[in-house]
């Protein structure tokens, strides 16, 4: 029996998996929460309502970077294609096709 | 407080646009979630830790960055390791504390009860099809709850075969399977654009971002970046950005 329950898991990661998941919660309710107790200013939605934009830029800038050449232009063909189209799947398409062409030139 | 005057909806109606809404994001989600179970299984992950962390963890950046701190396979665990993983979970996804925040106008009208339940399911590409939803003029919070079932029942679903394949995506550079993430990030810029103005603010984070990204260790780049964006914005004169 026991042997069973040692190659589904081990308590070890049950613990790591739950205390991951404790964590993410956390970050996910405590924005909100946050908000409720914070007064709502024209200053602060203006803030809120340039967030997306600035999380997206400023996660996908520094991947670039580590990421290399290939990556850059490849996120600039699907930046372009969905100008020209706007088609996340096609999008998605075009910046990896790009990317496994550039990969396998050397760039 | 004008936002707080909102009306809640919440419909069925709502949830099967949030499934159709999301859709776009689906191929990229079944890869990602096919990468983490063939990385899950690399680090010696049985299949129902693998599945037990994407339905209950949720958020694929954090569990590939989790992975990359796991402790090799055999060695003992300790309340030390277990603790260090919770901590990098919630530094990478501290993006959520400001995402969550961001909903806060659409979400306060409905009361915190739901709200504590329906954010179990906040990921990035529910929140980024809400945000544009809600900028657009919507109101269902169903959209927002449709597309996060949708987006983990996927996530926990092609776990599964890329655990079982895991040695297939061996090399997952040579099919760009790393760059999937980014580039699905930054095409869905083009929907929240709204003008130079108001990308000022983005200019700002990506620029902070990049700095930080040299400076400070991990994914706290993100939080640097993200923060410098809003600063700016509540900075600039009024009807600059909205």
């Amino acid at each position: 029996m026991s042997d069973l329950a040692a190659s589904l898991t081990t308590p070890g990661v049950v613990a790591a998996i739950l205390a991951m998941a404790f964590a993410s919660y956390l970050c996910r309710i405590s924005g909100y929460f946050a908000m409720n107790l914070i007064p709502f200013t024209p200053r602060l939605k203006r803030a809120l309502v340039a967030l997306p934009g600035s999380i997206v830029v400023a996660t996908v800038l520094p991947l670039v970077e580590r990421l290399g050449f290939a990556a850059g232009i490849a996120l600039a063909a699907a930046l372009a294609s969905m100008l020209i189209r706007r088609n996340e799947i096609l999008a998605l398409l075009v910046g990896l096709s790009v990317a496994i062409a550039a990969r396998s030139w050397g760039l | 407080m004008t936002f707080g005057s909102d009306q809640p909806i919440l419909t069925r109606a709502g949830i099967l646009l949030g499934f159709r809404m999301v859709m776009p994001a689906l191929p990229g989600v079944i890869v990602f979630a096919a990468a983490f179970g063939a990385a899950a299984s690399a680090k010696g992950l049985t299949l129902l830790e693998a599945a037990l962390m994407s339905a209950l963890v949720f958020a694929g950046m954090s569990q590939m960055v989790a992975l990359e701190a796991w402790p090799h396979a055999g060695a003992a665990w300790t309340w030390a390791a277990v603790a260090g993983l919770a901590v990098l979970t919630a530094v990478v996804n501290s993006r959520m504390v400001l995402q969550g925040a961001s909903l806060h106008p659409w979400l306060s009208a409905h009361g915190n009860g739901l709200n504590a339940l329906q954010l179990c399911l906040l990921t990035d590409a529910n929140w980024l099809v809400g945000a544009r939803y809600h900028a657009d003029g919507g109101r269902d919070l169903g959209v927002l709850i449709g597309a996060g079932l949708a987006l983990w029942v996927m996530w926990i679903l092609f776990t599964i075969p890329g655990h079982l394949v895991g040695a297939l995506v061996s090399d997952p550079k040579r099919f760009a399977l790393d760059l999937v993430m980014p580039i699905f990030f930054a095409a869905l810029l083009v929907p929240l654009w709204r003008g130079r103005r108001a990308a000022v603010p983005w200019a700002v984070a990506g620029l902070v971002a990049l700095v930080a990204a040299r400076l400070l260790p991990g994914h706290v780049f993100i939080m640097a970046g993200a923060i410098a964006g809003m600063v700016t914005a509540a900075l600039m004169p009024e009807g600059a950005c909205e």
